[in-house]
């Protein structure tokens, strides 16, 4: 590692980057907040809050969660819930971590303003993911034991409500409901807006609706008499109905948008949600998903089901993606349409299957034997998944090339309140070749790389796809003429497809400039607005089109920069080292680059970028 | 499933179609004597039984002397990687019902490195035909014990045998849930022709393991010719009668052994085809 890349370390002190950078985390506080964070305010109003609601599994801290995001959403605030939990499947710990905010939130804050525990069990091991400080509000409930240590150590107002108890005085009512309540009101989201929630996501019985309703209701009056939680200034009720969706949600509909009628895939954390949300969802528009026996077979089930002609696609994590690579290199060789999702999780190996990590972008770009050109793709933020994966799509079947799609595990299964996206259906358009078209070369040399492809059922133009260094006719052949004139035409029809401005995000004019990608956009971007506040201006380059890379659109984009750092999380510097073995970046570039599974916070970033700038 | 399944419907060749209508011009690179020249004058002659024109034909393999059929047919050929034959024709059957699919492997590539795929090929019961020409040895690597090689065959890569039980592919495929298995053998090209027909009419994953002699890397497989015979008894739709004749023959009985009656998957088509921008609708507040 160069010593241009070792920035995250010294800043950041290891693990304890979240809340370390105190500097950064005070600045980005103010600029929050304003200076009202540092005074000792009754109720004060912000542009954003942030809840934590913690308990053990069945809890319901989840769907008080959700109810709390839907609610504010009603009330005409945007939003996000980002879902975490112990390794248990059922049972352990889990916490709702949900910031609602006046503006659209993909990203979330450096600290919480409240953290409200059903009970105390094993809540503890959440001290890295839920961040408090001094001016939290943590509230428990005194019939399920003290706070743990950790947070009582944080200086955080300590407050009792009896949760359970009050539930028990209203029969057949949940304590989450309660909780619910309690959240809601000192977040400042107006009671209307959370009874509506609750009775549209009401499946059971009206008693027990009405029970639960009282117990939402006791929660709110039991908010009177705690102070210092900031409460959301008022929102404004949007015009058209903004969605709530998971960027797993997000990218199988942006899927099925893009054109893709089948999909083969084998369960795995964090991208079944994705494939579960498809299956009925295909099946609506003349499709099919099909679970496979494991990846090995998904991959190739999609390609033999796009060598029919139908746009096909997989979605999987790491451990999948690895599985997979052979069969996106025969994708690539015999030419064939895929698209594979890959829903990024701590690596490598088993990893952390349920946390986050954009740890396989270096794999994404280069793991296939073979010189195998392939699109890599990364969504930059949860409404992006939509979009970018339909954009994949639509490269996949247009360059009849592999793409693949970096999503993670914090995009795939967190929730956003996201604008209406615009109703672009792009079906995927394939180059398909014409019944007995005369002297018919699967894979003849054009100019743009790209060869007209035979449909099986097509009568007087039959081929053998293959995986074997083949003719232009597609007979298998070592020969060097075949070999070099193959891997051009593969190469060429990448690059010399048109991708147009969607190829990053790039926002501001500045001479320090900031690369990023993937769901650290959101954290980044954050950070970068920030700043602006104080006076620092920044350049920010969000890479969508991660491969092949644009070297001249990145140019272009970084015209008039001195400065470059790229941040990104993962413990190689992957991006990093990536943009620096295809481009030659100005200046001196560094790095900021930590791995999962905490999520990169605006705070930390804008504390690294300001210790990059003084250097 | 989309515009693509129709677009051909009402193609068709208008010369009567003979078994030489599917064959290719290209010379098959097998070694003189290889077994599996013969399987492919079976495969073209049961094509043109079937009478499918060679377009609405794909033949799909994998990697191995049997895997390089594909190109050798005139029909649509897919030629992809070691042992996944069957899961790309799972994904071509399902994707586009209309084709006929016919997928060829060998015992190295469908019993080994796609042995999983052959469990649940068979389980899953996609109407699709799988032909698996088996001569107990790899021999594109030139020479190496496979999943049926007898246990004491000597070889530079497993000196003085592998030691190993040889799989049953048959006992497999009806254990798996296979609606179709047969055994044929190479040296009797029109009787193994009849059966894959047999293979390709019958609804659901039919299996028909072919005795394909390999003479470079087992000469002594010349004398299959003696030893195998038609099936003493007739085709059942009784699985556990299927299981004994299988379990207890000689393992050169040829014909159709067992013929069920599972219905094919996908059990039901859905017609329904809602506009992509319904799909929209659940995610609006």
């Amino acid at each position: 590692m160069s010593e241009q890349s070792t920035m995250s370390r010294p800043l950041a002190g290891g693990n304890a980057a979240v809340t370390g950078g105190a500097c950064g985390v005070d600045i980005a506080m103010c600029l929050e907040r304003g200076m009202a964070a540092k005074a000792a305010p009754a109720r004060r109003t912000a542009s954003s809050v942030s809840v934590a609601l913690a308990g053990s599994g069945g809890s319901g801290v989840m769907t008080a969660g959700t109810l709390l995001l839907s609610a504010a959403a009603k009330a005409g605030w945007y939003g996000l819930m980002v879902r975490t939990s112990g390794p248990q499947i059922r049972g352990g710990e889990a916490a709702a971590l949900v910031r609602l905010s006046r503006t659209p939130v993909d990203t979330l804050d450096d600290r919480f303003d409240l953290l409200l525990a059903i009970d105390w069990r094993n809540i503890n091991r959440f001290a890295d993911e839920i961040p408090i400080g001094a001016s939290c509000v943590v509230i428990g409930d005194p019939d399920e034991g003290e706070a743990p240590e950790v947070y009582k150590a944080t200086g955080a107002r300590m407050v009792a409500r009896p949760l359970k108890k009050t539930a028990k005085g209203i029969p057949g009512s949940w304590t989450n409901m309660v909780a619910l309540g309690l959240a809601g009101a000192l977040a400042g989201v107006p009671r209307d807006a959370l009874e509506a929630a609750v009775r549209e996501s009401w499946k059971r019985s009206s008693d027990s609706l009405a029970a639960n309703l009282a117990a939402l209701a006791a929660g709110m009056a039991s908010a009177a008499g705690i102070e210092g939680m900031p409460t959301l200034v008022p929102g404004d009720a949007p015009d058209v109905k903004r969605w709530l969706i998971s960027g797993n949600e997000a990218a199988g509909l942006g899927a099925i948008r893009g054109g893709v009628r089948f999909v083969a895939a084998y369960p795995i954390t964090p991208a079944t949600e994705m494939l579960e949300w498809m299956a009925p969802a295909l099946t609506k528009v003349g499709g099919t998903l099909l679970q496979a026996e494991d990846e090995l077979a998904s991959v190739n089930m999609i390609i033999g089901a796009s060598y029919g002609g139908v746009p096909a696609l997989t979605a999987t994590a790491g451990p999948g993606l690895s599985l997979m690579t052979e069969g996106i290199g025969l994708a690539c060789s015999a030419e064939v349409p895929i698209v594979v999702v890959d829903v990024m999780r701590g690596g490598p190996s088993t990893g952390i299957p349920a946390k986050s990590e954009q740890s396989d972008l270096s794999f994404a770009v280069n793991g296939l034997h073979g010189d195998a050109p392939r699109i890599v793709l990364a969504p930059t933020s949860i409404a992006d998944c939509l979009a970018t994966t339909q954009w994949a799509v639509e490269l996949a079947e247009a360059t009849q090339a592999p793409a693949i799609v970096l999503s993670d595990q914090f995009m795939g299964q967190s929730r956003a309140v996201i604008e209406r996206p615009s109703d672009v259906a792009s079906p995927a358009r394939r180059l398909v070749a014409k019944a007995n078209a005369p002297d018919y070369k699967r894979y003849r040399d054009t100019g743009s790389g790209v060869s007209p492809m035979a449909i099986p059922g097509t009568p007087g133009i039959v081929y053998t796809a293959d995986g074997l260094e083949h003719s232009e006719a597609g007979i298998p052949s070592s020969q060097v003429r075949d070999h070099r004139l193959q891997l051009d035409k593969r190469e060429r029809k990448l690059m010399l497809h048109d991708y147009g401005s969607r190829w990053a995000d790039v926002e501001g004019g500045a001479e320090c400039a900031v690369i990023t990608f993937g769901s650290s956009t959101a954290a980044v971007r954050e950070a970068v607005a920030r700043l602006a506040e104080e006076g620092v201006k920044l350049r920010l380059v969000a890479v969508r089109l991660l491969a092949p890379l644009a070297p001249a659109k990145l140019d272009q984009a970084l015209r008039g920069v001195t400065r470059v750092l790229v941040i990104e999380q993962n413990h190689g510097a992957q991006l990093f080292r990536y943009l620096r073995s295809l481009h030659n970046l100005p200046g001196t570039p560094a790095s900021f680059h930590r791995p999962g599974p905490l999520p990169l916070r605006p705070g930390e970033i804008a504390s690294a970028i300001l210790e990059w700038r003084g250097r | 499933m989309n515009d693509v399944a129709t677009m051909n419907k009402g193609a068709s060749c208008s010369p009567p179609l003979t078994h030489a209508s599917y064959k290719s011009s290209y010379k098959p690179i097998w070694c003189p004597g290889c077994g599996d020249y013969s399987v492919l004058s079976s495969v073209t002659k049961a094509f043109a039984k079937v009478g499918v024109p060679p377009h609405r034909i794909a033949v799909v393999s994998g990697i191995g002397c049997s895997s390089r059929i594909p190109a050798y047919t005139s029909c649509y050929g897919f030629h992809g990687v070691h042992g996944r034959s069957l899961a790309a024709a799972t994904g071509l059957k399902v994707a586009r019902p209309d084709l006929t699919v016919l997928v060829a492997s060998g015992d190295g590539d469908g019993y080994s490195i796609g042995g999983n795929h052959f469990l649940h090929a068979c389980r899953r019961n996609v109407d699709l035909t799988y032909i698996v020409m088996d001569n107990h040895v790899y021999g594109m690597t030139k020479g190496q014990p496979s999943p049926t090689t007898e246990p004491d065959w000597d070889s530079k890569l497993s000196p003085g045998g592998t030691g190993l039980r040889p799989f049953h592919p048959l006992v497999i495929a009806l254990a798996s849930g296979a609606n179709f298995v047969a055994r044929a053998f190479s040296g009797d090209p029109n009787g193994t022709a009849d059966i894959i027909a047999e293979a390709i009419r019958h609804p659901g994953f039919s299996f028909v393991e072919i005795l394909s002699p390999c003479v470079t890397f087992r000469p002594e497989q010349r004398e299959w010719k003696q030893l195998a015979h038609p099936a003493q008894v007739g085709t059942t739709d009784d699985p556990a009668r299927a299981a004994r004749y299988i379990m207890t023959d000689d393992g050169f009985n040829t014909g159709v052994l067992y013929a069920g009656r599972r219905a094919p998957y996908p059990l039901d088509r859905p017609d329904a085809r809602d506009d992509v921008t319904t799909l929209k609708e659940e995610f609006a507040l």
